[in-house]
């Protein structure tokens, strides 16, 4: 499998042989017909509100009254005069920091083993890849009961094995995020099973020269595994960043339920509970722009959002697209 | 890349690592403790959701009694077949929308040539890759001028026009089918509807299966979505949505909860351990290579 662009044939052998113009105008025809319903939705559900949002940015607008236009006070707003705003993008930085090393590192880490297991693969792929279908909305649930600080099983076995006294884990500032980090290695199968792909793709000539010149399995991982995977390890760290950037429901659900509140989850006044260390970029957006109904400003906060998964899009685009023209074909 | 995954026997034999006994008893040993890592947590919900709800409170792992009606309770605390029909009916119609107009559409960003065919597959891959919050707040106003909010139709209605992961996935795909049999059907004089229809449709199956799966299970596990637009009313709530109040609304303890949870989870199971293959060849695809 590869992004490469391939050579599709010229619809031309259909006979009986049109002029080539009216035959050309056919053919765009055609392409336009697949394209249409796809292209529609394009425009309506990505370029209009990509658009829209930018120009919200700039207004003050509850949603239902016409929107009245105030210049960069958002913007002015959002970077110097919020404070629970740079909570929450310091929140989704530690996210994006931590989590993407974390994860890329802990897939590769099972995928190796995978890689190495003479037998059972299928059996343990099957297994490690089990949580990552869970709904995240059943995994948080599962994960804040497991490590509940009382009586989860998390902390009984800690107990048993003499620490006496466990982290508050989902209940404590300094432990929520590491919690919820936790959370996301556990769901982490799709990656593993592409980095898993792209280890068995690995040329085994490869591993064979290395060995014939006497590398040892740290060199040969890291002069024979690591180039060949990098491709893939970098589309792990792109997607990771973007999962981190738009990380919203473990960290609105995991706060929530912790705190017990008897709310609707997503509209708790706990958002971000314990002390506002599990709200997320996203989650504040959402609550400036819903519960508080000042769309203008949590269009700002869309802004800079975009701007900085624009910018990783841009990353891995730029990657497909050197390999795409080099004509990289497997 | 995709058939290493299928075959992984094959290629075992000159994995690098030795053959040595220990080998195998240190690499399987570590696999066994993943194994539990990632097994346990699922374990411990089973147990707790048959326990009683006052062991729930202790530190017991084992339950005293088996009480199986946790399971039936949890229907009787919340319209949970209410929330199953809303669940339903969304990924239902999602993925049913996604493959009318995503399989046309990656087949012309595949198996038609045309001018901007590559700075259309970027785009496609830049909307992918947006988180939905960016454009939540115009599509929220839209939605609400056309009196939809508080239903589910302003997440149905976008699949109805494409979907561009499922774009993304089934092009991947597409491009690994043999050129030959569309040239040759196209030869025989064959329209490209006709192509589609009758020599890539087949062929793709299984792309076209694992695009399904993961538009359904996308779906049926959203959160953001059901919570944007009907947070508000109870009665358009899609499971994932009301499990995630479950335990705050309706005052239980952890056992129903868990029960709820699993009750969630199972359909994600159950689909996976029917149609594996497509899942791994599915996710697979997505990483994508160069």
């Amino acid at each position: 499998m590869t992004a490469t662009v391939e050579r599709a044939p010229a619809a031309s052998a259909a006979p009986p042989p049109l002029p080539r113009r009216r035959r050309r105008g056919r053919h765009r025809l055609v392409v336009l017909g697949f394209l249409a319903p796809a292209l529609l939705g394009f425009g309506l559900f990505f370029c209009y509100p990509l658009v829209a949002t930018v120009f919200f940015s700039f207004t003050r607008s509850d949603g239902l009254n016409p929107p009245e236009w105030v210049g960069l006070r958002n913007y002015v707003h959002l970077l110097t005069g919020d404070p629970v705003a740079r909570t929450a993008a310091y929140n989704t930085l530690w996210m994006v920091v931590v989590l993407t090393t974390l994860r890329v590192v802990f897939a590769l880490g099972t995928a190796s083993v995978l890689a190495r297991l003479r037998s059972g693969v299928g059996f343990f792929r099957t297994v490690f890849y089990l949580p990552a279908l869970a709904p995240p909305v059943a995994a948080t649930l599962a994960f804040v009961f497991l490590f509940n600080p009382g009586t989860g099983p998390v902390n009984a076995g800690l107990r048993a094995i003499g620490i006496d006294s466990p982290p508050g884990w989902f209940t404590d500032p300094a432990w929520a995020k590491p919690s919820l980090t936790l959370l996301m290695l556990w769901c982490s199968g799709e990656l593993m099973i592409i980095i898993l792909a792209a280890l068995l793709d690995v040329p085994t000539e490869l591993y064979e020269a290395a060995a014939l010149d006497g590398a040892g399995p740290w060199s040969r991982f890291r002069h024979v595994t690591l180039p060949s995977i990098a491709p893939v390890l970098l589309f792990g760290v792109v997607n990771s960043v973007i999962l981190s950037l738009q990380f919203f429901t473990q960290a609105v659900v995991g706060g929530s339920v912790a705190s017990g509140a008897a709310e609707v989850a997503g509209h708790s006044k706990n958002v971000g509970w314990p002390g506002n260390s599990t709200l997320t970029f996203p989650a504040w957006l959402y609550q400036q722009g819903f519960r508080y109904f000042n769309m203008g400003y949590a269009a700002a906060m869309c802004t800079l959002l975009f701007l900085v998964s624009f910018a990783c899009t841009v990353v891995l685009i730029r990657r497909m697209r050197s390999a795409a023209g080099t004509g990289e074909a497997r | 890349m995709t058939t290493a995954l299928g075959a992984p026997a094959a290629r075992r034999t000159a994995r690098p690592g030795g053959g040595s006994v220990l080998h195998w008893i240190a690499v399987h040993s570590i696999a066994i403790a993943l194994g539990l890592m990632f097994l346990l947590p699922l374990l411990f919900m089973a147990l707790t959701a048959v326990m009683s709800d006052q062991q729930t409170l202790t530190t017991q792992l084992w339950p005293g009694e088996w009480r199986w009606e946790n399971f039936a309770e949890v229907f009787a605390k919340a319209p949970m077949l209410s929330y199953l029909g809303n669940s339903l009916l969304y990924s239902g119609l999602a993925t049913a929308g996604m493959l009318l107009t995503s399989i046309p559409a990656a087949y012309a960003l595949s198996r038609l040539r045309w001018r901007g065919r590559n700075l259309a597959f970027f785009a496609v891959v830049a909307a992918m890759l947006l988180p939905p919050q960016v454009v939540a707040v115009p599509l929220y106003i839209l939605w609400a001028r056309l009196g939809l909010t508080g239903t589910l139709w302003p997440l149905v209605i976008p699949y109805l026009l494409g979907d561009f992961f499922s774009i993304f996935l089934l092009r991947q795909f597409f491009l690994t089918i043999p050129q030959d049999y569309a040239d040759a059907a196209r030869v025989d004089g064959c329209s490209e509807f006709r192509v589609l229809l009758r020599v890539i449709l087949p062929m793709a199956r299984p792309g076209i299966a694992a695009a399904a799966l993961f538009c359904f299970l996308y779906t049926w596990n959203d959160y953001f979505g059901p919570l944007l637009y009907a947070g508000e009313r109870p009665e358009s709530w899609t499971l994932s949505l009301a499990l995630a109040s479950f335990r705050g609304l309706h005052n239980v303890e952890w056992n129903l909860t868990m029960a709820a949870t699993l009750l969630v989870m199972l359909p994600a199971i159950v689909l996976f351990l029917f149609a594996q293959k497509s899942f791994v060849k599915g996710i697979t695809f997505t990483g994508v290579k160069g």
